[in-house]
């Protein structure tokens, strides 16, 4: 696997106009995660509304990998249902660890993170914020979701 | 500050020529991500081999292969003779009193803790103090921590200034009849600070307390000398200083190593073993339990007689000329920042990109063949007193030639446009 590979143009586009990134004020804080090797942090919300995600919003500082998996997250969760959430959560996470094969369905640009699980230091850079959306929604709706299950 | 101004360049020394020295090292030839030229400058983190260590590794494997120390035989005798040799050559080295002052470890992180459980558990009792600085690798941190808490000791930290050295005077007024121990490092594994350590152990043993230097950067790239020094323990790692991983060393003043208990006990430490009791083993077999890393230890210390051949003085220029120039180098890019500027400093530059993440850097410049480190550089503390969790970082050895300092230079200044602009 080489750079170009990592490093896609949609992934730089991602980095450099992150969507729905945005101060994310105390009150509405739901969970803080941070990567102590490398300094990536996120601090997001979200709204769930009649079982859907309605919306998510994070303020995150890390690299272009964390940052555009965060920004490519949201816009692929949003306005999905809790339990498809929970599926492409699970399904994202355990294809980057390298126990799934397939990205979810109809992965859109997400598809462009494929190439992190071949880079092993990489694979937290981009799991960071769907662990956090993951528990974000265990607080919203009082159950667990499948990164707390999977440990 | 500026960190240009800062870096020693009155120091003379013969001449080392790395272009020379560069074949005696098999994998600066190769290439990396198929075309491109290896810069490998990641040596604060391990250093290259030469084939002088390979092959020692090999013939102790292929010819003389055996256990050593009371073995009654042609091999255990060769392998004994050349595994006590190592020895000798590190003494040597860091100019220890006699050979048994010197023990095997696995390396710095095992030496630390041998003296924390053996020393440590002793001497550390309820209210005393350790001193550590700002600056130290999790290495020379953590086993404090534990033992402080399992003794109810204190730890206490020398401030970390914002040109990267030390605040002596905070120091000296730590100092007190209550502090039992002071443990530092000699060179940055960050900041590339060369820390005052004869200042630093006369000051402490004014006040009657113990020294323990970190010199895992500084024994494989300057001249160090244990009793000029005056220090009671030091720690290095083969793998830093051009020999095999897996083996390090321990100084130890006798004095001290005499009354410590042993830290590992089984094979090889003992004297005499009933079913009760048994006792310890001469210095310095009394600390090395079990087979010891033979290997890596005659590999140490082919490594050591490789350094010497070329001189410590020389190693030392070498870096000291290299560094300046990658300094100046690198601060020709734009948004660079340097953490520290100390007037004495190693092979090691830690640095920051505005709007670029260091593992963003790290993994471009790697795509231009170019190896260095982005992280926390396992000073967490550190780094957060800097303002930083993870920075990126380039660190130089004997082979290290300027072509390579472009070739990063060149890296960065492609990876900015990378990153703002895309392919």
């Amino acid at each position: 696997m080489e750079f170009d590979d990592l490093y896609q143009e949609i992934i730089l586009d991602h980095y450099r106009h992150p969507r729905h990134a945005g101060d994310v004020p105390e009150e509405e804080l739901l969970v803080e995660e941070e990567n102590p090797t490398c300094g990536d942090q996120i601090r997001l919300t979200a709204m769930v509304k009649d079982g859907t995600v309605m919306d998510i919003k994070y303020e995150a500082r890390g690299c272009a990998i964390s940052m555009a998996s965060a920004s490519m997250m949201s816009e692929d969760l949003i306005g999905k249902p809790i339990d498809a959430v929970r599926g492409r959560i699970r399904t994202f996470v355990k294809l980057m660890r390298g126990e799934g094969e397939s990205m979810p369905d109809e992965p859109g640009d997400l598809i462009a993170l494929e190439g992190v699980k071949q880079f092993p230091m990489r694979i937290k850079c981009a799991t960071m914020c769907w662990h956090a959306a993951d528990q974000a929604l265990d607080k919203l709706t009082g159950g667990t979701g499948p990164c707390a299950m999977s440990g | 500050m500026d960190p240009l101004q800062a870096v020693r360049t009155d120091e003379p020394g013969p001449a080392l020529d790395s272009r020379r020295i560069r074949w005696d090292f098999p994998i600066l030839g190769r290439l990396v991500h198929q075309d491109k030229p290896l810069a490998y400058l990641d040596n604060a983190a391990t250093t290259q081999k030469p084939k002088a260590v390979m092959d020692a590794l090999e013939t102790y494997y292929a010819s003389y292969n055996s256990n050593v120390h009371r073995a009654l035989h042609a091999l255990g005798e060769q392998a004994t003779l050349a595994y006590e040799e190592a020895r000798a050559r590190c003494a040597g080295l860091i100019g220890a009193a006699a050979p048994e002052e010197v023990i095997f470890t696995r390396g710095t992180t095992e030496s630390i803790n041998l003296v924390a459980h053996s020393w440590g558990r002793r001497h550390i009792g309820e209210g005393d103090e350790i001193i550590l600085t700002e600056m130290e690798h999790h290495s020379n941190l953590v086993p404090w921590q534990l033992l402080a808490s399992e003794r109810g000791a204190r730890l206490r930290f020398v401030p970390v200034r914002e040109d990267g050295t030390l605040d002596m005077e905070g120091y000296r007024s730590m100092l007190s009849p209550r502090v039992k121990l002071v443990a530092f490092t000699h060179v940055s594994n960050i900041l590339g600070t060369v820390n005052p350590a004869r200042e630093i152990i006369a000051a402490a043993q004014r006040e009657g307390a113990v020294t323990l230097i970190d010199a895992a950067q500084s024994v494989p790239h300057r001249p160090v000398d244990v009793q000029a020094l005056g220090c009671d323990f030091l720690a290095c790692s083969g793998h830093k200083m051009a020999g095999p991983t897996g083996i390090g060393l321990l100084y130890g003043r006798r004095t001290l190593l005499e009354e410590m208990p042993p830290f590992l006990s089984g094979g090889e430490m003992i004297k005499k073993v009933t079913l009760e009791t048994a006792t310890w083993a001469d210095l310095p077999h009394k600390f090395e339990a079990g087979t010891p890393h033979i290997a890596g230890a005659i590999g140490l210390g082919e490594a050591v007689r490789y350094l010497q051949g070329i001189g410590m003085e020389a190693v030392q220029a070498h870096e000291s000329e290299i560094t300046q120039y990658a300094l100046e180098r690198l601060q020709q890019v734009p948004g660079l920042r340097i953490l520290g500027s100390a007037p004495d400093r190693g092979g090691v530059i830690s640095f920051t990109v505005d709007d670029m993440h260091p593992h963003d850097i790290a993994q471009y410049v790697d795509s231009h063949g170019v190896a260095i480190r982005a992280g926390h550089g396992c000073a967490q503390p550190l780094l957060r007193a800097f303002g930083h969790t993870a920075v990126s970082r380039a660190s130089f050895y004997i082979y290290t030639l300027r072509e390579e300092i472009d070739q990063l230079y060149e890296a960065l200044i492609k990876a900015k446009e990378f990153f703002s602009h895309g392919i």
